[in-house]
């Protein structure tokens, strides 16, 4: 029995089936994952995503820490309510989790990092918070709700509450607001169009409800995980660990080399492996019948071997996907042994599905 | 959930088979099967006219979470496949009794019914595995 977010009944109540999830009661599907997939790509789903943990920084230096702290840099962070994405890593240059990063105020910024990872995370931040006082709080009292689809914000709207309707509706992509006690953020993961909505606890279950009474469907973790692959969004854990470096997981745009005397932690081992990895992060696209999966083993002739890190089927391409660390070199095809067999992929530019399109040629 | 259908046999794999007018042997997986693997996405399908012996590799079905192997519960030939499946697996989620049978076997011989289960038997598994 694990914890259980603050919507866990009404999971319970729309007959979700409930899984494990990092020591949290999830819902994994409410009948059909397919069918929520579909919802999402073509109208709109919501998700809980309570499980994740949202801190805040607070204090004069919090700024400076976090340009030490995270890869990507946060004087990109200027408007009030903008976002970044970005990963954190160690004095290796392993990934510890990516996250996304809010500036609320000079004073300030808030964080919404893995639930799986969440202690080794808070242990990290806490210790090199100390050297800038910056303080470290968890807000676990706090809920959080995913709405995403093409009619995801227009059907959110109506639990905005009135006063804040506009602003929430003029928001940007990668910029949130904080709204009558909900934080609303124009954030996702799943590809699409949608809001990302942080609210007290005991709110939560009244604003589930509106949205299904709205026709927004709701959405598990399986759901979640076919939308994030087509949208080529790195799971932590699959895609990287902290024996990964940001370069071999597709994730080198998210570091902010520039200014070049900006020092972040794991600066000095990525600049070693700048330009040099042997190793590339790329989609594949199943050719044969077959479902490609976490681990299978990528043949490439005359490069080597490499491994699936996150293995799925595309309901939205009807054929199977992946994302793969596989050798560098300049090659488009591979084989992955799948069950024994060798079937034949294509290395596809990703992602595979954005805003309701497919984006490869299949 | 579905009631068990009583008119079938079953076995530990989740399996049922329905034994037809003429002798030969309808074969499937349970409601507990696909409810487990969830939405599904391909069948593969033993080729008409292949052999096939009790436990040995039959058809496969694949969902976006696990692929399970279909064994055969009994020695055989197969005799007919369900083609539909290639194009529709969600059959086998939405009408696992029905719409959604795999594979038809004639059988070689005479069927051990001791080796497979009873409605009742099979619901007690499921009883037992629920706990």
């Amino acid at each position: 029995m694990g914890s259980k977010t603050p919507l866990y009944d009404k999971h319970v109540e729309a007959g979700a089936r409930i899984v494990d999830f990092g020591g949290w009661d999830m819902p994994l599907h409410y009948g059909s994952q397919k069918e929520e997939h579909h919802a999402v790509r073509g109208k709109a789903g919501v998700f809980d995503i309570s499980h994740m943990t949202i801190v805040d920084l607070k204090g004069g230096r919090v700024r400076d820490f976090l340009r030490y702290l995270l890869a990507n840099d946060v004087a990109k962070l200027q408007d009030s309510g903008k976002a970044l994405y970005t990963s954190m890593l160690n004095e290796d240059g392993g990934v510890i989790d990516d996250l996304i990063i809010y500036f609320m105020d000079e004073s300030w910024f808030r964080l919404v990092v893995n639930a799986a990872t969440r202690d080794r995370d808070l242990a990290w931040i806490r210790q090199h918070a100390d050297a800038y006082d910056v303080t470290v709080s968890e807000r676990a009292e706090l809920a959080m709700i995913a709405v995403q689809g093409p009619k995801a914000r227009e059907l959110a709207a109506p639990s905005v509450d009135v006063e804040w309707r506009q602003p929430a509706h003029e928001l940007r992509p990668f910029f949130g607001i904080e709204a009558a006690g909900m934080f609303i953020a124009r954030t996702g993961y799943t590809g699409e169009d949608g809001w990302e909505i942080v609210m007290p606890a005991a709110q939560a279950p009244a604003v589930w409800n509106r949205l299904l009474t709205a026709g927004v469907a709701p959405c598990g973790l399986a759901a979640r995980d076919t939308l994030r692959l087509e949208a080529a969004m790195n799971l932590y854990g699959s895609d990287m660990d902290e024996t990964i470096s940001p370069l071999e997981a597709g994730l080198g745009w998210t570091i902010a080399w520039d200014p070049d005397d900006r020092d972040f932690i794991g600066r000095d081992p990525l600049e070693e492996m700048r330009g040099n990895s042997a190793r590339r992060f790329v989609g594949l696209l199943l050719e044969d019948k077959g479902v490609l999966r976490n681990h299978q083993r990528v043949v490439v002739e005359g490069f080597g071997d490499g491994e699936i890190t996150s293995g799925g089927f595309s309901p939205t391409i009807g054929r199977s996907i992946a994302l793969a660390r596989v050798p560098a070199g300049d090659y488009d095809r591979a084989q992955v042994d799948v069950r024994g067999k060798l079937l034949g992929v294509r290395i596809v530019e990703t992602p595979f599905v954005r805003n309701g399109q497919v984006r490869i040629e299949v | 959930m579905s009631e068990l259908p009583g008119d079938l046999l079953y076995t530990s794999d989740h399996e049922w088979l329905r034994r037809e007018d003429d002798g030969n042997v309808t074969i499937g997986v349970t409601d507990h099967a696909q409810a487990a693997l969830g939405d599904l996405v391909y069948v593969e399908l033993p080729e008409v006219g292949q052999d096939v012996e009790i436990g040995g590799d039959m058809a496969v079905v694949e969902s976006v979470k696990a692929a399970s192997d279909v064994y055969s519960p009994i020695d055989g030939t197969v005799v007919a496949v369900n083609e539909d499946l290639a194009d529709d697996p969600e059959r086998a989620n939405a009408d696992p009794y029905g719409d959604g049978w795999i594979v038809t076997v004639q059988p070689s011989g005479d069927i051990d019914e001791s080796a497979l289960l009873t409605p009742n038997a099979y619901q007690e598994l499921l009883d037992e595995e629920e706990v």
